[in-house]
């Protein structure tokens, strides 16, 4: 079968920086996969790279089967409404959910499905309906985001990026700014996408929901990926110390026996 | 000193100042509209990452924003004429001075007022699709409106107060008529003081109308 997300020595620099340094990297259709990996190793600018919120410098990306940019002169390039395009086909959702503050939350679902996808408005509204209560918000369709919790606005946001019918969908550390109480309600959406078999890359720094959910598990340390697995190998019996050094400073979750 | 208030010797001229108020409402419709808009497509300019854009938009706006209106009227009805071999009328250099000085001054808000909002929104809309001339429309320019406003409305006051400098190269709109009646009366006094109530019956309800546009573009945050 096809990968949904394949990956082949991608480099990312900023400058002098060289921050993603040869990343190869299979995500199955269906699959939950969760990058880890302490500050700085650059999950965000790999994740980015995927919809090309950031343009890699080298390396090749491959969505459900389709080269991402054109070859010339052994450079790829790209072409901005190429990219346009792609990032309908793969969805993401920001660590600060971004939400749109002018519009209310159906009008925040149906933005992109009108704008950029040419949908009709009563389609929209349909699709839009539906993705929050699949989020379990629809009673808060014509609310302003203002008006909404921190956990409420990231699963807003979930519907948003969903609405747009993506292949994959990315997570950046998207409970990382919620209060402790309002993490659980946002995993709970996460868990159930992956279940209904939605094909996600998710940065995450819950160790749970790395090993309850995720099909595989990749460390990423320094631009590379250091290693990757199952999740019950990667986080039970890591190959490396640095893995493990890295488990042992997440002590507040025990993974069971 | 006693003075006797002789307000019948400026009403007599009412028409006079009908055509001065006119005048004033002319003027200021055509630099208000012509400004706001010249700002905006000046303030993008100013924000393009090409510097042979940004550049001269920006010497634009410092030149504009950095010399009295009242002294730009003066060089475009004496100097300009003088340069381009070309009569200037009153109007006219009224007009060139006090719109070239609203399309600096709205440009820098719209600049600001864009730059205002966070890179994230940006990230919001291009991440679901959409193109940089899209997310400016339907993202960004909507919210950025809404914080300039308030500088905005308070310039087009601004504006219409600055019509009057245009007596100085003698555009008959309220003023210069009002220096017209008191030349021919002697009656200075009476005929300012009309002036002055005259534009503050004119302001007191466009005032009032900003208000309520803020208020009612500020509801949902
Ligand atoms: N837009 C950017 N410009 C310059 N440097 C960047 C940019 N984005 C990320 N970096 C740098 O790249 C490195 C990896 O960042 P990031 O991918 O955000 O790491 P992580 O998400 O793992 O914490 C960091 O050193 C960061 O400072
Ligand atoms: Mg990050």
């Amino acid at each position: 079968m096809t990968p949904a997300v394949e990956i082949r020595d991608l480099h990312k620099s900023f400058g002098d920086l060289h921050v993603l340094k040869g990343i190869d990297l299979d995500v199955q259709q269906g699959e939950a996969v969760v990058l880890l990996g302490s500050s700085g190793s650059g999950k965000s600018t790999l994740l980015r790279c995927i919809n090309f919120m950031e343009e890699p410098n080298d390396g090749r990306i491959r969505i459900n089967g389709d080269l991402i940019g054109a070859e010339r002169g052994g450079k790829m390039v790209y072409r901005e409404n190429e990219l346009c395009k792609l990032r309908t086909r793969v969805g993401m959702v920001f660590q600060h959910f971004n939400l749109f503050p002018h519009m209310t939350v159906l009008e925040n679902v149906m933005e992109g499905q009108v704008v950029v996808l040419g949908r009709s408005k009563a389609e929209a509204r349909d699709k839009a309906l539906a993705q929050l209560a699949r989020v379990g918000l629809e009673e808060k369709a014509p609310e302003y985001p203002s008006r909404l919790s921190g956990g409420q606005k990231q699963r807003v946001a979930i519907a948003r990026a969903l609405a747009m019918d993506p292949e994959v969908m990315l997570f950046d550390e998207v409970t990382s700014a919620l209060d402790p109480e309002l993490v659980g309600e946002v995993l709970k959406t996460m868990r159930q996408l992956a279940e209904e078999g939605m094909t996600m890359v998710c940065v995450t720094h819950e160790i749970g929901f790395a090993y309850h959910v995720a099909n595989k598990v990749c460390f990423l340390q320094d631009g590379q990926i250091l290693e990757q697995g199952e999740p019950h190998k990667v986080l039970k019996t890591p190959e490396t110390s640095r893995v493990r050094d890295f488990l042992d400073g997440h002590s507040l979750f025990k993974l069971p026996d | 000193m006693q003075h006797t208030w002789n307000f019948a010797s400026v009403f007599a001229y009412w028409d006079v100042l009908l055509i001065g108020l006119w005048g004033t409402v002319y003027l200021f419709v055509l630099t208000c509209v012509i400004g706001l808009a010249g700002g905006l497509v000046v303030g993008m300019l100013r924000y393009s990452k090409n510097g042979w854009i940004s550049y001269p938009a920006r010497l634009y706006v410092e030149v504009f924003r950095n010399t009295p209106v009242l002294v730009q009227i003066i060089w475009f009805f004496f100097a300009l004429p003088v340069v381009i071999g070309v009569e200037v009328s009153a109007f006219m250099a009224a007009f060139l001075g006090i719109t070239l000085n609203t399309i600096a001054f709205s440009a820098e808000v719209f600049r600001g007022g864009i730059q205002s909002i966070e890179r994230e929104q940006w990230e919001a809309g291009k991440a679901i699709g959409m193109s940089y001339a899209k997310t400016m429309r339907r993202i960004i320019l909507p919210q950025a409106l809404k914080r300039m406003l308030p500088p905005l409305t308070s310039r087009g006051i601004e504006v219409f107060k600055m019509s009057t400098l245009a007596s100085v190269v003698a555009y008959p709109e309220t003023l210069q008529q009002a220096k017209l009646i008191a030349s021919y009366e002697y009656n200075p006094i009476e005929a300012y003081t009309v002036v002055a109530i005259m534009f503050f019956l004119v302001l007191l309800p466009m005032v009032q109308l900003t208000y309520l546009l803020e208020r009612r573009f500020g509801k949902s945050d």
